[in-house]
């Protein structure tokens, strides 16, 4: 599979990363080349095989249902960009 | 006494104990050390303050009687780590000026074991990288030089400066993280000692997060000894990581039998690879003759899906760092792009990551975005877990057949020049992953042990690969192997 300018814009947006249009090209080429080196694992037969989900067998254990913390706001906003009357600032989202 | 700062951890532990010398003067003696090897760009930033006030804390538990093993030891700590009130960048621009308001369970358990910490360690960029040639800020020098040659070499990655720091004497041992060879790769190309412990025996939380399923933190140390001894101060069961195992941790160094007659060692037909050079190939052959000779059995085994590995790999990894740095959003901590007038969130978005992100950075993300999107998401995604599958089958069965360890090749090569790589595609610099991915994997524990020189005076490595949660049994291995292979060299000073 092999990705074009266009397929490199959108997977760029995706990601949320800006790139310039004059940086597409070379862009989707290496994403290409690394597409191309993934595509050995068309040679694998995986008839059957279950998708590893958890690389040890083991059950997620389960905790009680209760607070355990909180209270901690000047903590959560310390390393904000811009914190303004306890919450986090951004630009206008909602017109 | 040699210079406190040569010292391995075993050496200072048993010195403190006896009143030899004081945590103190060891710190003391690591620092002045770390200031005068700036041209190593090991230590990116440095905790003098912090270390001297742990090291008289130490001293005053020594003084009670009252000293875990690691108490007074002053290490490295890679920037991966979350360090309260000490920036923890994992290297990235994008988390510049982030100083978290916790501790890593790992810096946690060291701390209250009493060890100290110098600084923060250099690292490629999220951990993405093979030759610490990604971090922001730039390179980590490896202190081995190629015989007359002044050439700069990589002390490998992604842990690069925890590996410098510690083949330098800057520090007694130093954390490290691997998720694809990231400790025993830089610990090969430095000849060091390094332990990827199985998943889950160390606890993910406050590691700031690659590729959740691979990650793994493991000391980095002078000796195999030392390496026993950090992980069990590292190691155990943390109700904040879902993922740690609650497993009682046993004795690593008691396990230290140096006897290791009967084993079965296996030898994979599958990592002996068209083009190795003939140093690696006839260091493994050395490897073999030692692990006969201290009495196990050595067997020919195969592992079949081993050539899938790095695709894998490649698909795993960068789809799951795509969703673990989504947070990196410029609302919460770090960098946030200057705005231009009328750009909304979105720009905010996209202008704050394409400048905090590096470019190796940017393309794992855009290739893990690209290989979970829709209509791909089969073909690449499942495809690569259903090999991962596979390829952790293949080390069930060779154990199930009664095989106690695997020897291989830590790496394809000696530490390469830094900048040699800059025009060569990214493959070729995933390629120094090529016999430690699989481990990843599988969830396995391994460990790169020295075990000699080439015919440059660098530094090479072998891995032993173990059962899982047999960390002990494996590093008996690694203590046999580095017993026979009597690795003492140290590299010349230049720095």
């Amino acid at each position: 599979m092999s990705i074009d300018k266009d397929t490199a814009r959108k997977v760029a947006h995706l990601a949320r990363i800006a790139v310039k249009d004059e940086d597409l090209p070379a862009l989707a080429g290496e994403l290409s080349a690394v597409l191309a080196f993934m595509e050995q694992l068309n040679e694998v037969d995986v008839e059957g095989v279950e998708p590893m989900t958890s690389v040890t067998p083991m059950r997620l254990k389960r905790r009680v249902d209760q607070v355990t913390d909180g209270g901690i706001q000047a903590q959560v906003l310390k390393n904000a960009p811009d914190a303004r009357e306890g919450f986090f600032a951004v630009p206008k989202v909602v017109e | 006494m040699s210079e406190l700062n040569n010292l391995t951890i075993a050496e200072a532990r048993d010195a403190l104990r006896k009143g030899e010398t004081s945590a103190t003067d060891l710190t003391m003696a690591c620092l002045t050390a770390i200031d005068a090897a700036d041209g190593l760009n090991a230590f990116v930033h440095k905790t003098p303050t912090l270390a001297l006030e742990q090291a008289r804390a130490a001293d005053a538990r020594l003084k009670a009687g009252d000293a875990p093993a690691m108490c007074g030891i002053p290490l490295g700590i890679k920037d991966l780590f979350c360090t309260k009130g000490v920036p923890s960048q994992a290297a990235s621009n994008i988390l510049s000026g982030f100083k978290p308001e916790y501790e890593s369970t790992v810096t946690s358990k060291l701390f209250d074991a009493g060890a100290v910490m110098l600084g923060k360690l250099n690292m490629d960029e999220f951990a993405m990288g093979s030759s610490n040639e990604t971090s922001c800020y730039g390179n980590a020098v490896n202190p081995w030089r190629r015989q007359g040659s002044n050439v700069a070499l990589t002390p490998g990655g992604s842990s690069g400066g925890s590996a410098s720091a510690v083949a330098a004497d800057l520090c007694l041992a130093a954390t490290g993280t691997d998720t694809g060879g990231s400790i025993r790769q830089p610990a090969a190309f430095t000849g060091i000692t390094g332990i990827k412990p199985t998943y889950g025996r160390v606890s993910r939380w406050g590691i700031v997060a690659f590729a959740s399923s691979l990650d793994q933190a493991g000391p980095m140390t002078k000796t195999v000894r030392d390496a026993a001894i950090m992980l069990q101060a590292m190691a155990g069961h943390d109700p904040k990581d879902s993922t740690s195992a609650d497993l009682a941790v046993p004795d690593f160094e008691a396990a230290l039998t140096g006897d290791i007659r009967g084993r079965r060692i296996g030898i994979p037909r599958e990592y002996r690879m068209d083009g190795m050079p003939d140093e690696i190939e006839a260091l493994w052959k050395r490897g073999t003759e030692m692990m006969r000779d201290a009495g196990a059995e050595i067997v020919d085994i195969s592992l079949p899906h081993t050539k899938y590995a790095l695709p894998a790999y490649y698909v795993v990894a960068p789809a799951e760092a795509s969703s673990n740095l989504a947070r990196y959003d410029g609302v919460r901590y770090g960098h946030r792009a200057k705005l231009a007038q009328g750009d909304g969130i979105t720009e905010m978005y996209e202008k704050t990551r394409a400048e905090g992100f590096g470019h190796e950075v940017q393309r794992r993300v855009m290739i893990g975005t690209y290989v979970l999107s829709a209509g791909f998401y089969d073909a690449y995604y499942n495809r690569a877990r259903k090999v991962r599958a596979l390829i952790k089958r293949d080390f069930e069965t060779v154990f199930a057949e009664g095989i106690d360890a695997i020897l291989t090749p830590a790496t394809p090569s000696a530490a390469f020049g830094l900048g040699e790589m800059a025009d060569a595609d990214p493959i070729a610099m995933y390629l120094n992953d090529v016999f430690t991915v699989t481990v990843n994997l599988a969830g396995l524990p391994g460990v790169a042990v020295p075990a000699g020189l080439d015919a440059q005076g660098l530094p090479l490595g072998l891995q032993l690969i173990g059962r899982p949660w047999e960390e002990g049994d494996l590093l008996n291995h690694a203590y046999v192997l580095e017993r026979a292979a009597g690795f003492v060299s140290k590299p010349g000073k230049w720095w």
